[in-house]
C-alpha cells in the first residue's frame, strides 16, 4: 500500500517535472488508483477480522477487537497514509509547477554576454553550493530515512515475531488438549503474547510511521531537489531515489509480510477454528447459519485475495516499473551528463570560436571604422583649415589693404599738411617780405620838403630779416646805398623843388669852367642867365644831339622831366651839364642819385615781393 | 650842398670886398689924413687896393675848385 502510495507520488512528480499541460488529471487518477487500492485492502481486512472474530470464542473476540484495532490504526495509518500521499503529490506538483514557472518567469529575461557569463559562472558557484548544500540534506536525510526504515522493518520483524509467537501460542492453545489449569496459563500466556504482540504491533507502527515520515522528507527533499533542476545533482537525486526505493521497497515487503502473516493467522485460525473439537460446541450451534457466512467470507477471501494478489502484483510490477523507471533515469542521468559534458565542450568551443571570430571581426570594423572616421576627419579638418586660412588671410589682405589705405591717406594728408606748411611758410614770408617791403616804401613816402626819409636803416633790416634765405631779395636789400639807410633819402618833390632853385643858378654859372673862371667870366655869366629866354620845359628829344648839350636847353629838359616825374632822366640830363653848373648840381645829383638808386631797389623788392605773394597765394 | 657853395662864396666875397674895401677906405683915409694931407688919393688909393685886393681874393676864391695846389700834387702823389 505504501508502495503504491510512493509510485504514486513518484508518477506525480515526475510527470509535474515534465511541462504536461494536464498533471492534475494524472495526479488524480493515480491518487484514485491509490485510494481504491486503499479501500479495499481494508476493507478486505475488516472483513477478514470480523469473520474472524464471529468465529473465535470470548477471547478470540479480544483478539479479533485486537486485530480490528490494528487493523482499524493500520486502516487508519493507511488512510492517513493515502490522504497524506494525496496531498504530497498535489503539493509537490503545486510546488514544481510553481517552480517550473518561477524558472520559466526567470528564463524570460534578456542578459549582456558579459553578465551571462558572469551569471554561468555566478549560476555553477549557485549550483555547486546547492548541489553541495543539496547532497548534504540529501545524506542527512538519507541516514535518517535508513535508520527509520532499519527501526520500522526491525520492529517490523519483532511484530512479526510476536505474531507468530502469539500464533503459536494461539495454535497451542487452541489445539493442545491439556488441563484447565495450563489451558488457563496458555491462555495467559496466550494473553501476554497477544499483549507482546500488540505492544510490537504498536511498536512497528509507530516504527512504519516513523519510516514513512522520514520517507517522506525524504522524498520531500528529493523532490526539491529535483525541483531545482540541476545536473549535477541528478546522480546524487538518482541514487537517494533508488535508496527510498529500496528501503520502501523494503519497508512495504515487511509491511506485506506482516500483512501476510495477519492475514494468513486469520486464515489458518479460520481452518483451526472449523476443525477444533473444543469449539465444535459453539459451533454446531451457528453452523448453518455461519455456513452461508463462510462461504461468503471465503467468496470474499477468494475476491480479497485476487484483489491482494492483483495489488501484489500491482506493487511488483510498480516496483519493477520504479527500477526501471530508475535504470532508465539513471542511464538516462549518465547519458544526459555525458551529453552535457560533449554539449559543454561544444559549446565552449563554439563560444571561443565565435569570441574570436567576433573579436577578429570586431578588430576589422574597428579598424575600418577608424579609417573611415579619421579620413573624414582629416577631410573635415583640412577643409576647416583651408577656410580658416582664407578667412585669416582675406582679413589680413583686407586689414593690410585698409592699412595701407589709412597710411596712403595718412601721407597724402601728411604731404599735403607739409606741402601746405611750406606754402604756408612761403607765403607767410612772402607777406612778411612785401609787408617790410610795403614798409620800406612807406618809410621812402615819409620825406616832407627838404627834409629827408627816416634813415631806411630799420626798414631795410626788416627786410632783410624777412628774406634770410632769399638771395635774390638779400642782394637786393643789400644793394641799398649806405647813405639812404644811415641817412634817408630825399623825396622827388624836394629834390623838384631844389632843382627848380638850383636851376636859376645853375644858369647864372653856365658860362664857368675851368678855362672860364675869373670874375669877369662870372659877370657875363651872369648877364647871359639874365638876358637869355628858353623855355622853361621842353621836352627832350629821344637821342641829345650836341646842339643839346647847352646847360639851358639841359635844364630845361630836366624841369619838363622833373615837371613829368622822371627824375631818372632829369638826372641824366642834369649829368651832361659841365663846368661849374655841374659842379653847382652836383649834390642835388647825387640825392637825385640815390633817392633813384632807392626808389628802383625798392620797386624791385615790391615787384618781387609781390611777385612772391602772388606766386603763394592760390586763387580759390 | 654844392649850390650853396657859390652863395658861400659870394658871401665871402662880399663881405672880404667889403672889409677890404673898408680897411682900404680906412687905411686910405688914415693915410691920407695922417700922411698924405687929406689928398684923396690914399683914400682912392687904398680903397681901391682894397678893391682890388677884394677882387683878387673873390677871383682866387671862386676859381679855387679849379686849381690845383702843390700840396694837392703832394697829396695826390701821396695818395697814388
Amino acid at each position: 500500500m505504501l508502495r503504491a502510495c510512493l509510485r504514486g507520488a513518484n508518477a506525480t512528480a515526475r510527470v509535474s517535472l515534465l511541462p504536461a499541460p494536464q498533471p492534475r488529471a494524472n495526479v488524480s487518477v493515480s491518487a484514485s488508483k491509490v485510494v481504491v487500492a486503499g479501500l479495499l485492502t481494508v476493507s478486505g481486512g475488516i472483513g477478514g477480522t470480523v469473520l474472524y472474530a464471529s468465529v473465535m470464542l470470548k477471547t478470540q473476540h479480544r483478539c479479533l477487537r485486537e486485530l480490528a484495532t490494528t487493523a482499524g490504526e493500520a486502516k487508519s495509518v493507511i488512510c492517513s497514509l493515502e490522504d497524506y500521499w494525496g496531498c504530497l503529490g498535489l503539493c509537490l506538483c503545486v510546488c514544481v509547477f510553481s517552480l517550473e514557472e518561477c524558472n520559466e518567469c526567470h528564463e524570460h529575461k534578456e542578459r549582456p554576454v558579459e553578465e551571462v557569463a558572469a551569471r554561468l559562472a555566478q549560476q555553477e558557484q549557485e549550483e555547486q553550493d546547492i548541489s553541495a548544500s543539496v547532497s548534504a540534506s540529501l545524506e542527512d536525510s538519507l541516514a535518517s530515512s535508513a535508520k527509520a526504515t532499519l527501526q520500522a522493518i526491525g520492529a517490523q520483524e519483532a511484530a512479526l515475531q510476536a505474531i507468530m509467537q502469539h500464533t503459536d501460542k494461539l495454535k497451542e492453545a487452541m489445539e493442545a488438549e491439556v488441563l484447565p489449569e495450563e489451558k488457563s496459563n496458555q491462555w495467559k500466556d496466550l494473553e501476554a503474547a497477544l499483549a507482546d504482540r500488540t505492544t510490537a504491533l504498536n511498536d512497528a507502527r509507530a516504527a512504519l510511521s516513523k519510516a514513512n515520515e522520514s520517507l517522506d522528507s525524504l522524498r520531500s527533499v528529493i523532490d526539491e531537489s529535483k525541483g531545482l533542476k540541476i545536473s549535477s545533482v541528478r546522480p546524487l537525486v538518482l541514487a537517494a531515489e533508488e535508496n527510498l526505493h529500496n528501503m520502501v521497497v523494503d519497508l512495504d515487503k515487511m509491511v506485506m509480510k506482516v500483512k501476510l502473516r495477519l492475514q494468513s493467522i486469520t486464515l489458518k485460525l479460520l481452518s483451526k477454528l472449523c476443525a477444533d473439537q473444543e469449539l465444535n460446541r459453539e459451533l454446531a450451534e451457528q453452523k448453518v447459519r455461519e455456513k452461508i457466512h463462510i462461504d461468503a467470507a471465503l467468496e470474499q477471501q477468494k475476491l480479497e485475495d485476487q484483489k491482494a494478489l492483483d495489488s501484489a502484483v500491482n506493487t511488483a510490477l510498480q516496483h519493477v516499473k520504479e527500477e526501471a523507471r530508475l535504470d532508465q533515469e539513471r542511464k538516462l542521468a549518465e547519458l544526459r551528463e555525458v551529453m552535457e559534458a560533449e554539449m559543454r565542450t561544444q559549446l565552449r568551443r563554439q563560444a571561443a570560436a565565435h569570441t574570436d571570430h567576433v573579436q577578429d571581426v570586431l578588430k576589422v570594423q574597428e579598424h575600418e571604422l577608424k579609417a573611415e572616421a579619421e579620413q573624414v576627419l582629416s577631410s573635415k579638418m583640412l577643409e576647416q583649415e583651408t577656410r580658416y586660412r582664407q578667412l585669416t588671410q582675406e582679413q589680413l589682405d583686407n586689414f593690410t589693404l585698409d592699412m595701407n589705405t589709412a597710411y596712403a591717406r595718412l601721407k597724402g594728408v601728411e604731404e599735403a599738411i607739409d606741402s601746405h606748411v611750406v606754402a604756408e611758410d612761403e607765403a607767410r614770408k612772402a607777406h612778411q617780405l612785401w609787408l617790410s617791403v610795403e614798409a620800406l616804401s612807406y618809410s621812402l613816402k615819409t620825406a616832407e620838403a627838404d627834409v629827408p626819409t627816416v634813415p631806411l636803416e630799420n626798414a631795410a633790416q626788416a627786410v632783410r630779416d624777412s628774406c634770410r634765405d632769399n638771395d635774390f631779395a638779400l642782394a637786393l636789400a643789400s644793394a641799398l646805398p649806405e647813405k639812404s639807410l644811415q641817412r634817408g633819402v630825399y623825396s622827388e618833390a624836394s629834390l623838384r623843388a631844389r632843382f627848380n632853385s638850383l636851376r636859376s643858378l645853375a644858369r647864372r654859372v653856365a658860362l664857368i669852367d675851368e678855362s672860364r673862371n675869373s670874375l669877369y667870366q662870372y659877370f657875363l655869366s651872369y648877364l647871359q642867365a639874365a638876358l637869355l629866354f628858353e623855355k622853361r620845359q621842353e621836352a627832350p628829344p629821344s637821342q641829345l644831339s650836341s646842339e643839346d648839350l647847352d646847360p639851358f636847353k639841359l635844364l630845361s629838359y630836366a624841369s619838363y622831366c622833373l615837371e613829368h616825374g622822371d627824375l631818372e632822366l632829369a638826372a641824366k640830363l642834369v649829368n651832361q651839364l659841365r663846368g661849374e653848373a655841374r659842379r653847382v648840381v652836383e649834390d642835388w645829383l647825387i640825392e637825385a642819385r640815390l633817392t633813384l638808386e632807392t626808389r628802383q631797389v625798392v620797386n624791385l623788392l615790391s615787384a618781387y615781393a609781390n611777385a612772391v605773394g602772388l606766386g603763394t597765394t592760390q586763387a580759390p | 650842398m654844392s649850390e650853396k657853395e657859390l652863395g658861400k662864396k659870394w658871401d665871402r666875397c662880399l663881405a672880404d670886398g667889403a672889409i677890404k674895401l673898408g680897411t682900404g677906405l680906412g687905411l686910405g683915409i688914415v693915410f691920407s689924413v695922417l700922411f698924405f694931407k687929406r689928398h684923396t688919393w690914399p683914400i682912392s688909393l687904398g680903397s681901391g687896393a682894397g678893391l682890388g685886393m677884394a677882387y683878387a681874393n673873390c677871383q682866387n676864391n671862386l676859381r679855387s675848385h679849379y686849381m690845383l695846389h702843390r700840396g694837392d700834387k703832394q697829396r695826390g702823389s701821396t695818395q697814388c
